[in-house]
């Protein structure tokens, strides 16, 4: 890098410059120009649906009486995927990232990025097809033994699809994408903080919650919010696997239906007013999945500060 | 991941922009291309037909695209099942030649069908009957007699356990189990659902009070299944679950009901389906070759078996160009001939038209004319 270098490439450079910039504009400008079309769409195609009266809605009590159940319904299956998935998938990352030998950690950092892979379909067939049938005697076991708690409330359903089979099958699904995120953020832990921990006579356990989880904890969550995403918007597993019907608290019986698998299953032969309505549905889940983003976005921005980054 | 988000819509509008691209497509090559020659019906055809519609005829078009192809080297039909509505949606705004679906017109649908159709408006034809079988997994039971009050009573969860008195009476002799009743629906909108729900409002009033609809009431506690494959699986693998479906999609070791008409009870089959097709009545103003059916599901016809899906294929009385005539006709008068339907029979396991009604379908075919 010399002078006289800096100089025969700056008229170049210059314009370079220019086109790259003017580039990434039109990129950045597209990608805001297609948000803005999709939500004009749904709004413009739901309003026929806010504003029918309410006995023309399906179900005859209104759009928010018919909106609402499967919002909780949606909800409830997310919660339980993260539930099961967001500590498995921590344990995962962190044995990868600092208990694993070496080569053992690469190969099985590569099979759970290559569950990620698998699509969303053969998880919803395994679900519907095996998991469901064979989780049942379980579910018979929770309805006799636990069944004084509302969510495992009996009868079972006889053929194990259930909310929590649902769940589950979605809890698999965001595993990977949870411990990739998770496993990065771990891996870039300052090896200082990691080390004067250490030599301050920590055991591993504690130096990984001194120095590791700290530094690391807005990334864990923006992680899980991912996963969150993922789940909240999954469709074909879900529409597989959920025997769906009305809102009901416990897990263990058929009921409750997300909106993404409520839009797959009744579009294909919908039409007028109904279109509508399961628009105005994905409307809903577009809202959701924005305010999911929003409130990450902000956890993360609180949590900067105290964590070991700084 | 807003990025991802928003990329899958993005996608996805590409799609949709391009398959309505490709759909105007089609709908241009049928009504301009030339034919080789005069053409006139009969001969060989040439040209596109864009049809839009049920998923249920999906099988059985796809025998007679493949055949009608086969045996016009010129012509090709081009079917997209997405969903009766659409298709009739369809063929209302012009998109497409005919619409195939599960429903014969709405009135309303009729009256809008003369603005491109012509004064007749749309006739509908039907092309494709189904019997709908009621499915039951019971250890070592391959039929039981059922009555319409019973089915519905069954499908709303009111028989809890197999033993119940009530099919017991119907079923002397057979040794039901103390086995939990488990009914099984389609968690989709379909034409099954809509046609067994109709069945049984027509045939069970007192007991089912929901109306005919695609979608199952949603007041009803039960399982449910994605598509007629999913309930048959679900079924398959759960003892003592009972659902509906399309009679060809129901094996292995599911037993089926025989149906109470009259005062003796009707087994399943492709001549019952067409028999209690038969016993239906026109529906009332159409013009005079429409053959919308509506199906009498309280028949008492003997051998009728009236739980049965019919659909039609929507087509206008009056096209804008000759070629576009030529071609309807060619392939509906095949559709409902002797060979079109053994094709659909052979692949989708449909009921024939009954030598009656092919001919009356037939008929209303050869009326389809240019508009004048």
């Amino acid at each position: 890098m010399t002078a006289t270098s800096l100089t025969s490439t700056q008229g170049a450079g210059r314009a370079g410059d220019k086109v790259f910039s003017t580039a990434a504009l039109a990129a950045g400008c597209f990608i805001l120009a297609v948000l803005f079309g999709v939500a004009l769409f749904l709004v413009v195609q739901a309003i026929p649906a806010l504003t029918a009266p309410a006995a023309e809605i399906q179900g005859g009590e209104g759009f928010f009486a018919y909106i609402w159940p499967i919002v909780i319904g949606t909800i409830i299956a997310a919660a339980i995927a993260l539930v099961i998935a967001t500590p498995i998938a921590i344990g995962v990352a962190l044995f990868i990232s600092h208990f694993a030998p070496r080569r053992l950690a690469s190969g099985l950092g590569y099979v759970v990025d290559l569950l990620a892979a698998i699509p969303s379909v053969i998880y919803g067939a395994w679900g519907a097809a095996f998991l469901a049938k064979e989780i049942s005697p379980a579910y018979n076991w929770l309805a006799a033994n636990m069944g004084w708690l509302p969510i495992f409330q009996g009868p079972a359903s006889a053929t194990g699809k259930t909310i929590l089979t649902a769940g589950i099958v979605l809890s698999v699904m965001v595993l990977p994408i949870i411990t990739s995120l998770s496993r990065e953020i771990f891996l870039q832990t300052p090896k200082l903080h990691e080390e004067a921990a250490l030599a301050l006579g920590a055991t591993r356990w504690e130096m990984i919650k001194m120095s590791v989880f700290p530094f690391a904890r807005p990334g864990i969550i923006s992680a899980v919010m991912l996963g969150l995403g993922r789940a909240l918007g999954e469709t074909m597993a879900v529409a597989l696997v959920l025997s769906s019907g009305a809102l009901t608290a416990s897990l263990i019986q058929s009921g409750n239906q997300t909106i993404a698998a409520e839009i797959a299953l009744n579009f294909p032969e919908a039409s007028g007013l109904k279109v509508s309505t399961l628009i105005a549905a994905g409307l809903v889940l577009f809202i959701i999945t924005l305010a999911v983003n929003m409130i990450a976005r902000w956890i993360i921005s609180r949590h900067k500060e105290f964590s070991g980054a700084n | 991941m807003k990025a991802l988000r928003i990329g899958r819509h993005a996608a996805i509008a590409v799609i949709a922009a391009g398959a309505l691209a490709l759909t105007s497509c089609g709908s241009d090559n049928a009504t301009g291309t030339a034919p080789a020659g005069g053409q006139t019906s009969g001969t060989k055809v040439t040209g596109t037909l864009t049809g839009i519609g049920s998923s249920a005829q999906g099988a059985a078009m796809d025998a007679w695209k493949t055949e009608f192809a086969a045996a016009n080297p010129g012509a090709t039909v081009q079917y997209s099942p997405d969903g009766s509505g659409a298709g009739r949606k369809a063929l209302l705004d012009g998109s497409a030649q005919f619409a195939g679906t599960d429903a014969y017109l709405k009135d309303d649908e009729y009256e809008s069908s003369k603005e491109i159709c012509g004064p007749d408006g749309a006739i509908n034809i039907p092309v494709y009957i189904s019997p709908i079988a009621v499915a039951f997994n019971l250890p070592g039971i391959s039929e039981l007699k059922l009555d319409a009050a019973t089915v519905a009573k069954i499908f709303r969860g009111e028989i809890a356990k197999w033993n119940d008195p009530a099919i017991a009476a119907l079923n002397e002799g057979v040794e039901l189990p103390d086995l939990k009743v488990t009914p099984v629906n389609r968690s989709d909108d379909s034409g099954t659902t809509s046609n067994f729900t109709d069945y049984l409002a027509a045939a069970a009033p007192e007991v089912w009070t929901d109306k005919s609809s695609g979608v199952w009431p949603a007041s009803l506690q039960g399982e449910n299944a994605k598509g007629t494959s999913g309930v048959v699986k679900t079924v398959t693998d759960t003892p003592g679950a009972v659902t509906y479906a399309d009679d060809s999609a129901v094996g292995g070791d599911l037993g089926v009901a025989q149906i109470k008409v009259g005062e003796s009870f009707t087994t399943i089959s492709a001549e019952a389906a067409a028999k209690a097709v038969d016993a239906g009545s026109p529906v009332e103003g159409r013009s005079a070759n429409d053959l919308s059916i509506k199906l009498d599901r309280k028949t008492t016809a003997e051998g009728a078996y009236p739980i049965v899906l019919v659909s039609f294929h929507a087509v206008c009385s009056t096209y804008d160009s000759q070629e576009t005539v030529d071609l309807v006709k060619a392939f509906e008068s095949y559709v409902v001939s002797e060979e079109g339907q053994q094709a659909a029979a052979d692949s989708a396991k449909s009921a024939p038209l009954s030598s009656e009604l092919a001919e009356k379908a037939t008929k209303a075919i050869e009326s389809i004319k240019v508009k004048s």
